[in-house]
């Protein structure tokens, strides 16, 4: 039997859950804006792997002088 | 069906607006406002996306704060007439659910600021929070008269941690917007308490105007605005002040020292008469007082490039 009649619970527990949905997916679209923002300007990343880093280099240099 | 009849025990089931209503949107508002103004006249930029979420953080740690001051003061909301309507006291929002909330709004803002801006503005909202849940509503509040003063505090510090999003640490500017704020709190909340009158007796908080009495109440908010005088001017003589800051702040100050000189110079049967008119008067003027001020900020910097200052 389909559930017919319809309470103002229903009708809040809609608002609820959309509600929570809108949180959410405003919150998924800041942090992958923030990552964005953090990627493009890149101050603090640097690859640590697949790309040649002088700095390294130097520093392997300095270990393996005699 | 017996749960789908749930006219009865559910009829309490809280909607978003009153999980909403636990973060305390007016101060929240006010706290983005000081926040903002901190982030945009703080050396150095933040990446627009970078200073958005730094807000929306900020606000979110004093929200969480509100959440936990809730849960901690449902038993003297109830009997507030002030405060009776909020979720927790009215029995839409369960006392433990305004806990988790909190607690959980806590830990996301403090990590996501720290993650989005640096580890100081992270450490200063977690400090915030902590002053405003454990140090004012459980410590201070039905501790002592100087519940607002000290409690003050907590709504001081947006301003700090914008700044320290920014810069990664702390100014003598943002430290006197601190302190205009701090200095605003007491008069602002003296005032409320003079003509909400019987509430915190009620609700035995220990405010100046139950323990002190109200001509003494009346004292302390002249005091207290003499003293928030200087502060507030001072900030005009730093690198954030200048000659459109100055003039609205004198011109406010000049008001706002009269209205405390007016509620001074009453007594109680006079406001009794008028039914707390110039009271009342002084409360709102202090609302704008402090978005004024940090107005005044903002348009200062705006016409910095304009007038070389």
């Amino acid at each position: 039997m389909a559930i017919t009649q319809s309470h103002d619970l229903h009708r809040r527990r809609l608002g609820r859950n959309v509600g929570v949905a809108v949180t959410l997916v405003a919150f998924i679209v800041l942090v992958f804006g923030l990552t964005v923002a953090k990627v493009q300007r890149g101050g603090t990343i640097e690859a640590f792997d697949h790309s040649f880093r002088p700095a390294l280099a130097d520093r392997y240099e300095e270990r393996s002088a005699p | 069906m017996t749960d789908i009849n749930a006219s009865g025990t559910q009829a309490g089931e809280a909607g978003f607006g009153d999980y909403v209503a636990l973060l305390k949107p007016r101060v929240m508002s006010l706290v983005v406002f000081t926040a903002a103004v901190g982030l945009l006249l703080a050396p150095g930029a933040l990446h627009p996306v970078e200073a958005l979420a730094a807000i929306v953080f900020i606000a979110l740690g004093a929200g969480a704060s509100g959440a936990l001051n809730m849960w901690w003061d449902a038993d003297i909301d109830r009997v507030m007439r002030r405060t009776a309507r909020r979720p927790v006291p009215s029995g839409r929002v369960e006392a433990g659910e305004a806990l988790g909330l909190g607690m959980a709004l806590s830990g996301i803002a403090v990590v996501m600021l720290w993650l989005a801006t640096n580890a100081v503005a992270a450490g200063l909202l977690a400090f915030t929070i902590f002053f405003y849940a454990v140090v004012y509503s459980m410590w201070l509040k039905r501790a002592t008269p100087q519940n607002i003063v000290i409690g003050g505090a907590a709504g001081a510090f947006p301003p700090l941690v914008g700044w320290a999003a920014v810069t990664g640490g702390v100014a003598l500017e943002p430290l006197l917007m601190f302190g205009l704020i701090f200095m605003w709190t007491p008069p602002h909340f003296w005032a409320l308490a003079l003509f909400m009158k019987d509430d915190y007796h009620n609700a035995r908080v220990p405010m100046l105007t139950v323990t002190h009495g109200r001509k003494a109440t009346r004292r302390a908010i002249l005091v207290y605005t003499a003293l928030l005088v200087p502060v507030a001017v001072g900030l005009g003589f730093t690198s954030v002040g200048g000659p459109v800051y100055l003039a609205s702040a004198v011109v406010l100050n000049a008001a706002f020292l009269r209205g405390a000189w007016a509620i001074w110079a009453r007594d109680e049967a006079t406001a009794e008469a008028d039914k707390y008119l110039v009271e009342k008067k002084f409360f709102r003027l202090s609302l704008w007082y402090l978005f004024a001020h940090f107005g005044a900020l903002l348009v200062q910097a705006a016409a910095n490039p304009w007038i070389g200052g």
